[in-house]
């Protein structure tokens, strides 16, 4: 059993009952579905996106993703994908590491990613629709 | 972290070849895991032959002849014999199951035999399963009332009652927990399918008054959200359930209470 020492004299009943239910992990399980569904469309949209770019001059491109519907969509894109990828990626990291400095650390480091990334792609599609 | 490779004193070596019987035509292999606490060696797998002739036909037949007939310490739990007690729950032809309701002849040879996965072994085939039946005392599998209790017993519907079908059968066998490679990794902290099914067992029961202090002790990213739905669960069973349908109800209805 993980996490159990050769000289653990706890109960099996103290272990088990540990530190009590956090009384949370709904929401992110809820939102972690609600981010999936809308990720379905979005991910549509940015295909047709992508595709309509194709062999485009750069030009043409900056208007494009700079025209208010393509840019929200591209935003609601990079803001759902952000968020889901945020929960994913701490589901797994609670999956699988126990040690609690590298899990702590872990954490940090993926909300720390999350917000960089989302927020690189999210002012890329800004510059571009507000043409500063 | 993850266990990827097994501790050195934990690896499985190959063990002894027990001698056929002489006069037998119709042999079945047997390769069963083998450990001794007191010998200080590590596990290995001996192999026997059994004398198809002279012993029924499922897989707990095969263990009791042997320890009958070729090795009087090989060690297992058996009590039933029919699939009603879940003592000989065990890992046959690389499937959580019940060697008293598995046929023989319905898997390959040599037929290998392993303990249940991922638990403490107590000796040969013999898991330690104190974690699991203490993560299933920690969901309070009993009737929780405020009202006083009725001169008679407590009344529930046909429709109500036809809700605890699917979950009232399961005999705590563990083949489905230790199936689970979420319960592998996080057994200290997740609670496993078998004790979700139990927990939602009495959520559905309509005679149960403590629902809500039932969910508030599974909501928990560890307890319930472990499952990822990987679904080993309702493949192991023996008695056919389906534990990964129960603990998505369970999530249903902890969404349910919020939205």
């Amino acid at each position: 059993m993980i996490g159990q020492q050769p000289n653990d004299m706890r109960t099996a009943a103290r272990r088990v009952r540990g530190l009590g239910a956090a009384r949370s992990g709904t929401r992110d399980f809820w939102h972690q579905r609600v981010t999936s569904v809308a990720g379905i469309p979005l991910t549509i949209a940015l295909i047709v996106i992508v595709i309509a770019l194709l062999g485009r001059s750069h030009a043409a491109v900056v208007q494009i993703l700079g025209s208010p519907v393509v840019a929200i969509i591209m935003l609601l894109f990079i803001l759902n994908s952000a968020y889901h990828m945020w929960i994913g990626m701490q589901e797994i990291i609670l999956d699988y590491l126990h040690d609690d400095k590298f899990k702590f650390l872990s954490l940090m480091a993926n909300t720390f990613f999350v917000i960089a990334v989302g927020l690189a792609c999210a002012f890329a599609i800004l510059k571009l629709s507000f043409g500063v | 972290m993850v266990e990827i490779t097994l501790p050195k004193n934990s690896r499985v070596t190959e063990g002894k070849t027990w001698p056929r019987t002489s006069h037998a035509t119709h042999l079945t292999e047997f390769k069963v895991y083998r450990w001794n606490p007191d010998d200080g060696e590590n596990p290995h797998v001996d192999t026997y032959f059994v004398d198809r002739d002279d012993c029924g036909p499922m897989v707990l037949d095969a263990l009791i002849w042997i320890k009958n007939n070729v090795d009087p310490t090989l060690t297992f739990r058996r009590s039933c014999r029919e699939g009603v007690c879940g003592s000989c729950a065990m890992n046959i032809d690389g499937t959580n199951t019940l060697a008293c309701t598995k046929a023989i002849d319905d898997n390959k040879t040599p037929l290998k035999i392993y303990p249940l996965p991922h638990q403490p072994v107590v000796k040969d085939l013999v898991p330690d399963l104190k974690n699991f039946y203490a993560q299933y005392a920690s969901i309070e599998p009993w009737l929780h009332t405020v009202t006083p209790a009725p001169e008679k017993e407590w009344k529930q519907s046909h429709t109500d009652r036809t809700k605890l079908d699917g979950m009232y059968e399961c005999i705590l066998c563990a083949c489905c927990s230790t199936s689970c490679p979420s319960y592998w990794w996080n057994s200290d902290r997740y609670l496993g399918p078998a004790a979700l099914l139990q927990a939602n067992r009495w959520v559905q029961d309509s005679r149960d008054e403590a629902t809500g202090e039932r969910l508030d002790n599974l909501e928990d990213p560890f307890r319930l959200y472990r499952c990822h739905t990987i679904m080993n669960c309702s493949k192991a069973c023996p008695k056919g359930l389906n534990p990964a349908k129960e603990i998505a109800t369970l999530k249903k209805a902890m969404v349910d209470r919020q939205v």
